[in-house]
């Protein structure tokens, strides 16, 4: 909230796929933490961004962290928003089945126009 | 020559730079976020399989795995482990990383 106690509209912008670089996990770890400050987060995924949320994620072998199951809990702290670009799956073979939450699936345009509604967007 | 290629084709022209440069009999090895090259329905697919007419393509297992793409890989794509990827190394007389 600002100093006026009004919430605002917050999208966390995912394109990055996850393990490559830190992107994506940093990106988890803001949102996170912007679940304690009472605010309407949503989190948009696009480009290789889908790929964070693909099913079946198996780090074992590569001794990372499979930080992927805290996108299931993200609802646990009231983050239900998740916007997933139609484009960005068909482009690399996935649909919304080769997810591992429930989402919302939104053409390009419509993801320009909820950009549109937001206040704020933070992108990783 | 072994071409490695480790970014994502929908992030960086790594791999169609390499695939430029792709001659017969040489080997192409994809690893980390150039894996999602591998994968069936991938918009990079079309130049991959075209790759494949000259060249072998290899894809690390345990990158796919991490993304949880090992069950996607296109046909004729040969999965291999580590130990795998030393030998691929160690079988070429040149390594080529395209970073």
């Amino acid at each position: 909230m600002d100093e006026t106690g009004t919430i605002k509209k917050f999208l966390f912008v995912n394109r990055k796929a996850p393990y490559g670089s830190v992107y994506a996990l940093e990106g988890l770890e803001v949102v996170l933490i912007s679940a304690a400050f009472d605010q309407d987060v949503g989190l948009a995924f696009l480009d290789d961004g889908v790929y964070q949320l693909a099913k079946g994620q198996n780090t074992k072998a590569i001794e990372t962290k499979n930080f992927s199951p805290t996108y299931r809990a993200l609802e646990g702290y009231d983050i239900e928003k998740l916007y997933v670009e139609r484009e960005s799956l068909e482009a690399r073979g996935l649909t919304e089945a080769d997810l591992l939450v429930d989402v919302q699936v939104l053409g390009a345009a419509e993801m320009a126009a909820l950009m549109d509604e937001m206040d704020v967007m933070i992108s990783f | 020559m072994l071409h490695i290629v480790n970014k994502s084709p929908g992030e960086r022209a790594t791999l169609s730079s390499c695939l430029a440069h792709v001659r017969p009999g040489h080997s192409v090895l994809l690893i980390e976020d150039a894996v999602y090259a591998a994968t069936k329905g991938h918009a990079a697919a079309a130049s991959i399989e075209a790759a494949m007419k000259v060249a072998k393509v290899y894809a690390l297992t345990p990158d796919l795995e991490a993304r949880a793409r090992a069950g996607a890989v296109i046909e004729g794509i040969v999965q291999v482990d580590y130990k795998g990827f030393v030998e691929l190394v160690a079988s070429n007389p040149r390594v080529q990383s395209w970073l």
